[in-house]
């Protein structure tokens, strides 16, 4: 018994560690990408790398409070509970994680629980720009999460299932057996959705990354703001193997985890490269109507 | 009830000797605001100091504040022409999360204000460029009754970059030469203000005569 739960807490290490680097690696090249459509040469693929060591290496840190220091505990919380609860790779042991039945509930409640409680901890750094932050990234987090839940909500009722794994297996044997095919009403309104929780351009406001208000980390520095740069690439990663597992019939190994991730991302890229930045009330109305209408859509096909 | 300096015994007046008075903050905003004073933080020896001197310079991250008519420099910085991303330097709106402040030529008596507000609430080891003659020597203004003639009277400065004023070139070179100067290790110019804060103290309340906020801006 004691070995076995050794054994998972060793695949689940191993499963973490990967996902940290595969991240930060498509952060960096992200970066480098962007910088190539706008002329640059760019930084370097392992510049996020460099950062975190950097933010650590500070020898200097100020605490606002309790609530301060768990702000970014909790938002690690919301990625590692992200991804942990999606199987990684199917059938596979090492990268199994802890997916059981009923956890895409579990992981819905995740994405949002890492937000509020960095809503909670940034609260208490009284910065003004740390709750204009918050409140730009709750109202779009809430937008989106409307139509994502209705994709999965369509999903769900289409598979019988609320177990990721389950909706993964049920798309294996051929490319026209994904949700992508079978489902595309509930795959346009997730990828939406997906977009906006990137919070890449357009939907880039909440972290506004060149103005004064950088969003809710205002007052983060040193460690804890090299954990907040951890958790985005953990969620970064996350998200995909979600979307992966849901919509293009989850990976059968490592490889077809990594092209289907990465073709994924790209959709951040081009959107992101090609479309300035939304304010947040155009955010919102623009996820509650196309994208909700059409999740309702797939949600409604499924009862007739 | 409002205790008076009668009521103090010994103890509680060597403590608050050992503070900072926070003179300049009115009375109700006095216990709002850290009194303690900074202490200094000595580097890890060794090759592990390196590996983090080594990661410090190559993640510098500039504080968004354009100071003076210098920081007008700092925009070709970002853009295809120049590109200071490929050296890991990066632009920070908050002075929380920034290494590095540029200081973008001559300081006023007002800019010097926030100058040292922004510098003391950046995290250490943090660096300064002056940028331009303005904080060398005051430059064109070294008269004038409203502008410090040396910035490193108010702030320590690893690197100045001299022309008025500097193009874009001269401000990266200015950047290499901090990075050769991290990985060197002459990283401790924090250690030095904090141990010096006296000093630099004296000399920022004779220009800032209306000093309205805490003695240490943590
Ligand atoms: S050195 Fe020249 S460019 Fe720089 S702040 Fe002074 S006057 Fe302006």
């Amino acid at each position: 018994m004691i070995e076995k739960i050794l054994l998972k807490g060793f695949y689940t290490l191993i499963s973490l560690f990967v996902i940290t680097n595969y991240g930060l690696l498509l952060m960096g090249s992200m970066a480098r990408i962007t910088a190539r459509v706008q002329g640059r040469i760019g930084q370097p693929v392992w510049q996020p790398y460099i950062d975190i060591v950097k933010n650590n290496a500070k020898r200097w840190s100020i605490s606002h409070g309790v609530m301060f220091y768990l702000g970014p505990v909790f938002r690690l919380a919301g990625g590692l509970g992200t991804y942990l609860f999606i199987p990684g790779i199917l059938g596979s042991v090492v990268f199994a994680n802890f997916s059981f039945s009923g956890d895409v509930i579990l992981v819905l409640y995740f994405i949002f629980f890492g937000q509020l409680g960095m809503a909670l901890g940034a609260g208490q750094s009284g910065h003004p720009y740390s709750p204009v932050g918050v409140s730009r990234g709750l109202a779009q987090m809430t937008a989106f999460e409307v139509p994502f839940t209705l994709a999965v909500i369509a999903l769900a009722s289409q598979y019988g299932t609320l177990s990721i794994t389950e909706i993964a297996m049920a798309q294996q044997g051929g490319i026209l057996n994904w949700s992508a095919f079978t489902n595309p009403l509930a795959t346009i309104a997730g990828l939406f959705a997906f977009v906006g929780m990137s919070m890449h351009n357009p939907f880039s406001v909440v972290i506004a990354p060149q103005e004064i208000p950088i969003g809710p980390p205002t007052e983060y520095q040193s460690s804890m703001l090299g954990m907040l740069q951890t958790n985005r690439a953990i969620f970064n990663g996350a998200k995909l193997v979600l979307f992966v597992n849901l919509f293009y019939g989850g990976a059968n190994n490592i490889f077809e985890l990594v092209i289907k991730t990465f073709i994924l991302y790209f959709i951040n890229v081009f959107v992101g490269v090609s479309f300035p930045r939304f304010r947040i009330e155009q955010a919102i109305r623009f996820f509650l109507f196309v994208p909700t209408i059409i999740g309702l859509a797939a949600v409604l096909i499924q009862y007739i | 009830m409002d205790k008076t300096t009668d009521d103090l015994t010994t103890r509680e007046d060597l403590d608050r000797q050992l503070k900072m008075p926070n003179a300049g903050l009115s009375k109700e905003d006095q216990p709002l605001f850290c009194d303690a004073a900074p202490q200094t933080v000595a580097p890890y020896r060794g090759i592990w100091e390196n590996f983090l001197n080594w990661a410090r310079a190559n993640s510098l991250w500039i504080l968004g504040f354009g100071t003076g008519c210098g920081a007008i420099e700092l925009r070709p910085l970002m853009t295809a022409r120049f590109d200071m991303y490929r050296f890991g330097v990066q632009a920070r709106p908050t002075p929380r999360q920034s290494c590095v402040f540029v200081i973008g030529g001559y300081a006023s008596t007002k800019t010097i204000k926030r100058v040292v507000r922004s510098y003391e609430q950046m995290q250490g080891p943090k660096f300064v460029l002056g940028l331009g003659s303005c904080t060398i020597n005051g430059g064109m203004y070294w008269d004038s009754y409203n502008t410090i003639n040396r910035l490193d009277h108010y702030i320590p400065v690893d690197q100045y970059i001299a022309g008025c004023m500097p193009r874009p070139e001269a401000l990266l070179a200015g950047i290499k030469e901090l990075k050769k100067q991290i990985l060197a290790g002459d990283t401790e110019n924090t250690n030095k203000y904090i141990e010096n804060l006296d000093w630099y103290k004296a000399n920022q309340k004779k220009i800032i005569t209306e000093w309205d906020m805490p003695d240490y801006n943590w």
